[in-house]
């Protein structure tokens, strides 16, 4: 048995699968001072009618991080950062904290100007000093040898609480993010694993002996223990959860749009030939842009409670939500009035009825229009909305820049040929998405819970990144921390063999639950004769989707 | 960071493609400038914004070039890529709403000449004039001033605005007599209708930043100023560089950077520079943020050092002489222009190119027959030993009648010895060619 938890703004969704087949599902509302407790009491609720014995694992995604990051309740953090030569960034903006050393590594790896050992004594004292408990040490091309940040990192064990290194975060290039990416981890760090040890607690308390996950912002899933030393990863991971819930929910093959439609807001993902698309760079969080692999995902103000407005003729939906729709007692005409009019809510009762044909009405648009067909103008206004912003990021994805003539010339461009929609609204709004985008529009089974079925059939993702410099003799993998010697004869198989080497030996998985994701060979000159080759290598768990729904 | 002057990136590595394994002109060309502007995170900065590539089209090239003996056969994809990436660039500044843009692709195009046969100085299709002549589809009179900035003579570019006075052509370069492809002295200055316009500024090996931000300010910006030129192009070649493989001068990051500052170039287009690990990436970070008026100061290489890179007192004194000189030709350019050309109703001129890459010799002999009332006509015979012998006749912009009519009567009455025949009228945008 899989079981699934989704604990989002407002709702705590859960589901229990076993062999395909869901068991059981519940919804509760979130009490936003005891998130805690809200998980811990709704998942004793869920597997109440089932031996604890039977369940292979549970599978948590959490607003922990996301929340903490959002409303700015996060640990001081000592930020140590390595600028070196060109761009001289700031940081200030985002720790007032803020020390920077001398030292630099060049796009090779090499280490350019040694860090000062006087240097990484004083600022470890002032460190002390202030009395900051978290330390985030990034320098400039650490990705390519993580020989300074080990060394700055090592000096401060014991004088702090918990360190994290840059390298440690993202295999990817990009220093700001990688800043940004290590700040945050390191400022959730305490808030994260207080969680986690609280749950692990709650876990041997109700007898539960059995692994607990943690959902990622790209989908898949880690053990509780690497959550404990990545906590940023499990930022944004509730659109992600989304987007594995239709995926396990559907058997899509082509390009598609899929949509979380719900009260407030609607998030918007795209699949190439059935595959999600990441965030090209990775998540961004309040302000923050950071190298967190993530889901593309886009939020808009849009959803079943959008106040509903008529503007210079011309019908408007969210972005802002007032409360409640009108029907229910709230204070402005919503959407969701305009699909109880239309007969498209269950649940309603005539009370309901003539309140929200009151609200849908007052909109008075088309003029000389019925109740319902303004209902119905609304309800396409709203699927109008939703293409247009498709419509744009469809362009600006297709527009990205590529860097092969094959890329530029073959590249097949983005163009889905069908939309999938989970969440409250989906099924009342689906013809109406279907005659604006003249696509099929499919709404998959627990179109309401797919968010907790999504966390529990998640799979393990790990990515691990090499760069060999032949030329320099220096290989480094960052994401654990290694940068070794290699002789000028280096060859690419040597390099795809080393990294499933590593695979196996650090993470236990073995060569055939792997693959290599990104690949390239480049000879390097010296004079007009070649002095090795430039590898760069990216390898992950290949995903899968062990768990199909039997539905479908 | 950020500023208010938007600019526009397109960034074609074409990592696919070598002119041959081990040539400087190979895949991992731009392979470190790649990792220096994503780990600098430039596509995160506010004010600048990454473009997609284009390919050019077979009609872009043939407004600039006649490509014996077709574009087809002449130009490979690669070279579509880079001169399509010039004209996004050109539609950023110019419809796009950018301030301005930075094409920094591969293969590079300044020594392609107006007749094409094949491959010199690594260069088939010259990209900053296909641009150009894009942009002046729309707008026919626009000014536009190339400086060219690349070590090596720009004499493809030369070539090619040879004859245009609406084109200003500075190509500032190491001395002739000392690299390829050894024209570009200061006394070639342009032909009968733009006399002066083509302005040659030969440098001694081993100038610095000094030396070259000299010339900038006391040569280029007062022309510059004086021409009023609607777009400022840079033909941005890095092979200045101190640390360049096949050049010999002492030209930094910084040094690029401040000349960048200092000319303000609405486009900047990547020529030549071959030092790609030790320059290209600190160069091209420190021309975009230039480029994007945020702060270079950080840029630096890690090996610079400043009292290694001085120049010496002589080579101060040398370009302040040569700096001198090139204003003397262009205050008195009426003048020259008369002793040269008054009262002639023909001038020819015969040259011998050499295309060093791919191993073919041309001859060539030009001939502008001058008109009262326009431009005139330029005449190309050539002839290489790819056993091709072609004439080509370009009626220029803003021809008269009779000149019009002259080159569609030598284009149709051409004689069989050539094995093609060529015709290029500006004035009706019209391009044919016919096999003989």
């Amino acid at each position: 048995m899989l079981v699934g938890l989704d604990l989002g703004g407002t709702h705590i969704d859960g589901a229990v699968i076993d062999d395909g087949a869901v068991l059981k599902t519940i919804k509760r509302e979130v009490d936003p001072d005891d998130l805690f407790s809200t998980i811990w009491t709704t998942l004793s609720d869920l597997l109440m009618p089932f031996d604890t014995k039977d369940i292979d694992r549970i599978t948590l995604s959490t607003t922990i991080s996301t929340n903490a990051i959002v409303e700015q309740k996060i640990d001081p953090v000592g930020l140590i950062v390595a600028c070196g030569p060109g761009i001289t960034h700031d940081f200030s903006a985002i720790s007032p904290t803020v020390f920077h050393i001398s030292g630099s590594i060049d796009h090779r790896g090499i280490i350019t100007d040694p860090i000062d050992q006087e240097q990484i004594e004083s600022v470890s004292k002032k460190i002390v000093n202030e009395g900051l408990d978290h330390c985030a040490v990034v320098t400039k091309f650490s990705t390519r040898n993580v020989e300074m940040e080990t060394r700055m990192a090592d000096y401060l064990e014991g004088k702090v609480s918990h360190v994290t290194m840059g390298h440690r975060m993202s295999g990817r290039l990009n220093f700001p993010r990688r800043v940004n990416t290590t700040y945050l981890n390191e400022a959730v760090y305490s808030v994260f694993n207080n969680f986690a040890d609280k749950s692990s607690a709650a876990m041997s308390k109700m007898r539960l002996d059995v692994p607990l996950n943690i959902l990622k912002a790209d989908g898949g899933m880690m053990d509780l223990p690497t959550a404990q030393e990545h906590p940023v990863e499990t930022i944004l991971s509730g659109p992600a959860a989304s987007l594995s819930g239709i995926l396990s929910l559907s058997k899509i093959r082509e390009d598609a749009i899929l949509l979380d439609i719900g009260g407030t807001t609607t998030d918007i993902f795209f699949l190439a030939d059935g595959v999600p698309l990441f965030a090209p760079d990775g998540a961004v969080i309040s302000d923050y842009r950071t190298l967190v692999r993530a889901v593309y995902s886009v939020s808009i103000g849009l959803g079943g409670d959008s106040r509903v407005k008529l503007v210079d003729d011309k019908v408007h939906i969210g972005p802002e939500r007032e409360g409640k729709p009108y029907a229910y007692g709230g204070p402005a005409v919503t959407a969701t009035d305009a699909m109880i009019v239309l007969g498209l809510v269950e649940n309603t009762d005539d009370r309901h009825l003539s309140r929200a044909g009151a609200a849908v009405s007052s909109v008075g648009w088309p003029s000389d229009a019925s109740v319902e067909q303004t209902a119905a103008s609304i309800l396409t206004q709203m699927a109008r909305t939703i293409k247009e912003t498709t419509d744009r990021l469809l362009r600006n994805i297709n527009e990205r820049p590529v860097y092969t003539i094959k890329e530029l010339l073959h590249e097949k461009k983005l163009d889905p040929r069908s939309i999938h929609i989970i969440g409250g609204p989906a099924k009342a709004l689906a013809p109406y998405l279907e005659e604006v985008y003249s696509l099929e529009c499919h709404v998959p089974p627990f179109f309401d819970i797919g968010n907790a079925v999504g966390a529990a059939l998640s799979n393990v993702t790990k990515e691990l990144t090499l760069t060999a410099n032949c030329a320099v003799g220096i290989l480094s993998v960052p994401e654990i921390g290694l940068t070794e010697g290699i002789t000028e004869e280096f060859s690419l198989a040597q390099a795809k063999a080393r990294l499933f080497e590593l695979f196996n030996e650090i993470y236990h998985i073995k060569e055939q639950d792997c693959e290599i994701v990104e690949e390239s060979c480049y000879t390097m000159v010296r004079g007009f004769s070649s002095a090795g080759k430039n590898i760069r290598l990216k390898a992950q768990v290949k995903p899968r989707m062990i768990h199909v729904m039997k539905e479908i | 960071m950020e500023s208010d002057k938007k600019l526009a990136l397109v960034f074609f590595p074409a990592f696919d493609w070598a002119i041959s394994p081990t040539h400087p002109e190979r895949e991992e060309r731009l392979l470190y400038t790649q990792d220096q502007l994503i780990e600098e995170g430039i596509g995160d900065i506010e004010n600048i914004t990454m473009l997609r590539s284009d390919i050019a089209q077979s009609k872009d090239v043939e407004k600039v070039h006649f490509c014996v003996p077709d574009v087809e056969s002449r130009v490979t994809e690669s070279h579509l890529i880079a001169a399509g990436s010039a004209i996004r660039c050109a539609d950023a500044v110019m419809k796009g709403g950018f301030d301005s843009a930075f094409a920094l692709i591969r293969p590079p195009g300044h020594h392609a000449h107006t007749v094409v046969y094949g491959d010199r100085g690594f260069c088939i299709i010259n990209n900053e004039a296909i641009m150009i002549e894009h942009m002046r589809k729309e707008n026919p009179d626009l000014k536009v001033a190339i400086v060219d900035t690349d070590c090596h003579h720009g004499d493809g570019t030369s070539d090619i605005y040879w004859n245009d006075s609406n084109t200003l052509f500075i190509s500032l370069h190491q001395d002739g007599r000392t690299l390829y492809p050894g024209t570009g002295s200061v006394d070639e200055i342009g032909g009968p209708s733009g006399c002066g316009y083509t302005i040659n500024i030969p440098l001694p090996p081993g100038t610095s930043d000094e030396g070259y931000l000299y010339v900038i300010r006391h040569a280029v910006l007062p022309i510059l100023d004086e021409f009023k030129p609607d777009i400022v192009i840079n033909s941005a070649g890095q092979d200045n560089h101190y640390s360049d493989p096949l050049t010999n001068m002492n030209v930094s990051a910084q040094g690029y950077a401040q000349l960048n500052h200092l000319l303000h170039p609405d486009i900047a287009v990547l020529e030549g520079g071959y030092s790609i690990e030790g320059a290209l990436p600190y160069v091209n970070l420190g021309i975009l943020l230039a480029m994007a008026d945020l702060d270079f100061s950080g840029v630096k290489e890690p090996d610079y050092c400043r009292e290694r890179l001085q120049q010496s007192r002589q080579i101060d004194e040398y370009i302040r002489m040569l700096t001198s000189r090139v204003m003397e030709n262009w205050k008195n350019r009426k003048t020259i222009r008369e002793q040269l050309y008054e009262n002639k109703s023909i001038v020819t001129s015969t040259k011998r190119i050499y295309y060093d890459t791919d191993n073919i010799t041309e001859r060539q002999n030009r001939k502008y027959i001058l008109c009262d009332r326009c431009g005139g006509l330029e005449i190309i015979e050539s002839d290489s030993d790819t056993h091709h012998s072609i004439l080509a006749v370009t009626i220029g912009r803003g021809s008269c009648e009779r000149c019009v009519n002259k080159g569609y009567s030598l284009y149709k009455n051409a004689s069989g010895r050539y094995t093609g025949v060529y015709l290029h009228d500006k004035v009706n945008d019209s391009y044919l060619s016919k096999k003989m």
